[in-house]
């Protein structure tokens, strides 16, 4: 038993639902009480779409248990291929019909469906969401891409775009765009779009691309073992990895790398001179491992931040995700509870936040800034707007997307050299945000610094904190005492390196073994860890 | 009664109810722990289900409520549903750590789910052991918000019925109001009903342990939401007496439900009247206003809140609106008959549901304005049906007359969008 407040994944079926709603064509028959069916509203309502997930639910009651669950499952399948009539059908059980034991599977078996009928087994007590799409796009591409001749121009299949993913509809028109400039076609698109007929026509594609391995990497070592058909490894999220990405699959397919790169802009967006404030940056990047990965590379070599801490919450890719962070010299964080996430971040104290909604509200509450780069999702990640994440107009769009939440190079400096202005003061955070006005302050004194809510979560750290080893990390303030002209000192620094500075007094003071902090500390840690 | 309400010569308390049994396409009662811990701020809710029921707490709020969450999930693991005596252990240690770390909570309710009613697992019991554990500081109660039990809104029923068995007993002649209300709301309640001189009034549940409520034969009670049929019966047990009303939705519904409490109380017609002329007026206009696109309207109620009955009678009286079928996931003619008595036979009544049947009623009825969950909507809208989301309903003060202008508004909103949008080209 794990207690949980907020999660970063739901049941392994949800997964199965995002698959089956991607597609066309498709029925997913689940067995589940009433209320199971709020996973509806993930679809209609965060992602806007203008019809139902293709999803039938046994519904069953209390008062069933005793009775013929089975034969709730079985008129709920026949109903849903009556009314629906689909090329092709899953089926599976919700975490309660996994206790009861009613094997969906082997039910359906038993019905005269005259279209395939593809069993599901996600076990919903040890596994989660991404694995549910993973196994989900699997077991349809197993049982319904059989040996097809390939086609004779040199083609590939687009594989792991899905329901609910962090701009997937866009990526999907970048990846095309790149592969018709090598003059590569494009056999089969899937899930997204796909039908179960368009399955079937997998193997005629030369090569696979993978755009989320979280979605799509088992169906695709399942398409390479069967039919010889290789899969790409890189996923061109920022520049270095689009360049990566069509060199690779050049290689594979046995074309020219060609790629125009008239629209990319980001390179000199990042080299202009106004991109100088973004220099050593600190920032912490946590979501799916994928974007991750991604996300920390383009952060180090295409922004210039300095990656503090970066970690994901599929544990099914935490290894690639611990090499990543050796490679960045700091260590992974591989969890799915959102509190140690949040006592990650508040203690490396970054500038800025690359993370998921989640993180979003971590920063509210830390008052740093964030911007979005993974799943989970919100309303808010599906624009209307074209805004994809892969290729060279994601290069751009992410270039955008992060340093809108950061206050702008020259306000910056006025910032610090105006600390006391009463109204331009940095509590005011930047000035293109409408939302924050200007606090009122009396005495011209700048305003104290807000404390962050000693919430719940915050209690809960202290709590899991004190229950284990006390051995690292005495370096809070409790221990430390900042004299009065020292902590004036430091609110008179921006609040968004204002976390970094203290940080930093403090690790120098314990380092030089001082129990008090002055204003000469201050200055003397500021003097030694300048760059 | 001052100004006795039209009952229509054939109404729907009699209609027959077309029941159904199908997919629902409805939460369960875990969804209510939304609103409930908001409202009691020192109990905690601790959910003892699957992942899934951490998933739909999550979704359900629609925004994710990250301050303060009073509610949490004990999710059940592989090695909880191997054997019962370890899933106690368990939750023992996960209840001692919570209580440790929220030494604020005062009221803990073990919140049962699908999962943990399946494998059977006593919270009864394990509710029983841990208040002894915990007393005096803590008092732990346990009721089932699960799917398999409950839908929706039937979740607060099933919390308030778990707290009536420990209400103090009381031989005081005092009213209770049942139902977790906005505060604004409440509070113009309270005042209403003081000012005519009734008290002491008491509140379940109490925002506060320290507040709770006692219970007696000498206690008389309102309900202020249709869906709390069981909670009325355990009050009724304690020895309580319902005052019977329709639900004071609108300028009528506030008028006879407040008209019910006054005739208990023996309050005469002039001080009732001086106390509800001038906003039951200020009520009149307010609808007036927010009606106007609704007059002649049709409206389609999916099951869903089970305020569907007492809303369409509002709609139906009030707004000049026209209902073609009134869905409620369940129908508890106790608590509804007044509401029915009022509303004309014409509408279908329907009770359960099975959604692809229902929405083949919606196509063929085109109403003009669908109420329905959220997984409906947008689908809805996108084959040119104006739709109502059935959960704003629940999360917002529409009680009691200051708000039945808003209570109009919140379905007229729908149609004057509709009909404000220009989105094809100008001829």
């Amino acid at each position: 038993m794990k207690l949980t407040v907020w999660t970063y994944e739901g049941p392994p079926h949800v997964g199965a639902m995002r698959v089956a709603t991607a597609m066309k064509g498709l029925h997913y028959v689940l067995h589940a009480p009433q209320g199971d069916t709020y996973a509806d509203l993930l679809f209609t309502m965060i992602e806007r779409r203008n019809h139902r997930p293709p999803v039938s639910y046994t519904t069953f009651e209390g008062r069933d248990l005793g009775e013929d669950t089975a034969g709730i499952f079985k008129k709920t399948c026949q109903d849903a291929y009556d009314r629906f009539k689909p090329q092709a059908i899953i089926v599976g059980a919700s975490c309660t019909a996994e206790l009861i034991q009613d094997d969906p599977g082997g039910l359906a078996e038993t019905m005269q469906i005259p279209v395939p009928v593809i069993p599901l087994e996600l076990p919903s007590y040890q596994r989660k969401e991404n694995f549910g799409s993973d196994e989900t796009f699997y077991q349809i591409v197993r049982a319904l891409a059989g040996p097809v001749a390939r086609t004779p121009e040199v083609t590939v299949n687009i594989l792991g775009p899905i329901a609910l993913g962090f701009r997937h509809r866009d990526d999907i028109e970048e990846i095309k765009g790149l592969l018709y400039e090598m003059g590569i076609g494009v056999n089969v698109v899937a899930p997204f779009d796909a039908t179960p007929e368009d399955i079937t026509r997998l193997g005629a594609a030369h090569a696979n691309v993978v755009m989320y391995p979280e979605h799509a990497e088992t169906a695709a070592r399942h398409l390479e073992k069967t039919f010889g058909q290789p899969f790409t490894k890189t996923v061109p999220i920022g520049v270095g990895a689009t360049h990566d990405f069509v060199a690779e699959v050049a290689l594979l397919c046995g074309v020219e790398p060609r790629t125009d790169l008239s629209r990319l802009r980001q390179p000199w967006w990042s080299r202009s001179v106004d991109s100088t404030y973004l220099t050593g940056k600190r920032v912490f990047v946590f979501g799916d491992a994928t974007h991750v990965i991604a996300a920390a590379r383009i952060a180090r070599d295409e922004m210039g931040f300095e990656v503090v801490g970066l970690g994901c919450y599929n544990r099914e890719f935490a290894r690639p995700i611990r090499a990543l962070a050796k490679a960045f010299g700091v260590s992974a964080l591989v969890t799915d509870d959102y509190l140690e996430v949040e006592k990650a971040i508040e203690d490396a104290a970054p500038e800025m936040i690359l993370g998921t909604q989640m993180e979003r509200h971590i920063g509210k509450r830390l008052g740093i800034p964030c911007a979005v780069i993974s799943a989970p999702v919100h309303v808010q990640d599906f624009p209307a707007r074209y805004s994809p994440q892969m290729g060279w107009e994601g290069a751009n769009v992410i270039f955008d997307t992060w340093i809108h939440p950061l206050v702008m190079g020259l306000e910056e400096h006025l910032l610090a050299m105006f600390r006391e202005d009463f109204e331009f003061h940095d509590e005011a955070g930047p000035s293109h945000h409408g939302g924050h006005a200007p606090k009122p302050v009396e005495g011209g004194q700048p305003p104290a610094a807000a404390q962050p809510p000693r919430s719940f979560s915050a209690k809960m750290n202290e709590g899991a904190v004190a229950g284990s080893a006390q051995s690292h990390e005495q370096t809070g303030s409790d221990v430390m005492v900042w004299l009065s002209d020292a902590e004036r000192e430091l609110k008179k620094i921006p609040f968004f390196v204002r976390g970094k500075a203290r940080r930093n007094t403090e690790i120098y003071a314990t380092e030089r073994g001082l129990s008090e902090i002055s204003v000469d500390t201050l200055y003397e840690a500021k003097a030694h860890y300048a760059r | 009664m001052t100004t006795p309400a039209k009952i229509p010569a054939t109404s729907c308390r009699d209609a027959p109810i077309l029941k159904e049994r199908g997919q629902r396409e409805v939460f369960c009662g875990l969804t209510g722990i939304i609103w409930l811990h908001r409202k009691m701020q020192d109990a905690f809710f601790l959910v003892i289900g699957s992942r899934t029921c951490a998933h739909l707490l999550q979704s359900a709020a629609g925004v994710m409520i990250f301050a303060e969450p009073r509610f949490g999930t004990a999710i059940l693991e592989e090695s909880d549903l191997a054997g019962m005596a370890d899933a106690h252990e368990e939750l023992d240690r996960e209840v001692a750590r919570l209580l440790s770390r929220r030494p604020d909570i005062k009221q803990l309710f073990l919140v049962g789910s699908c999962p943990s009613e399946v494998i059977k697992l006593d919270l009864a019991r394990a509710a029983e052991r841990l208040t002894q554990v915990h007393a005096p500081h803590v008092r732990v109660l346990n009721y089932s918000g699960s799917g398999i039990e409950t839908t929706f809104t039937q979740g607060e029923d099933a919390c308030l019925a778990s707290m009536v068995p420990v209400l103090p007993a009381t031989e005081a002649r005092e009213l209770l109001l049942v139902g977790a209300l906005p505060d604004v709301v409440e509070d113009q309640a309270v005042s209403l009903l003081t000012q005519m001189g009734i008290g002491p009034i008491r509140v379940l549940p109490a925002p506060r342990t320290s507040q709770t409520p006692g219970v007696g034969p000498n206690t008389v009670f309102a309900c202020l939401q249709p869906f709390l049929g069981d909670t009325a019966a355990a009050l009724t047990r304690r020895g309580a007496r319902m005052i019977p009303a329709p639900f004071p939705f609108g300028e009528e519904g506030t008028t006879l439900w407040l008209r019910a409490i006054a005739d208990e109380f023996g309050v005469d017609d002039a001080t009732f009247e001086r106390v509800t002329e001038a906003p039951r007026a200020r009520a009149r206009t307010a609808i007036a206003n927010a009606s106007k696109a609704l007059h002649g309207k049709t409206i389609f109620f999916m099951p869903d809140s089970q305020l569907e009955i007492p809303l369409a009678r509002f709609l139906t009286r009030e707004c000049g609106m026209e209902a073609i079928e009134i869905g409620q996931p369940y129908i508890h003619k106790a608590l509804v008959a007044p509401d029915l008595d009022l509303i004309p036979t014409g509408p279908v009544i329907s009770e359960g549901q099975d959604v692809d049947k229902q929405l083949d009623r919606v196509r063929a009825a085109r109403p003009d304005l669908t109420v329905c969950g959220l997984g409906l909507a947008n689908p809805l809208e996108a084959e040119g049906l104006t739709t109502k989301w059935a959960i704003e309903l629940v999360f917002t003060p529409v009680h009691f007359y200051e708000q039945a202008g808003d209570l109009a508004g919140l379905f007229s909103r729908p149609i004057r969008r509709r009909a404000l949008l220009k989105l094809e080209a100008a001829e």
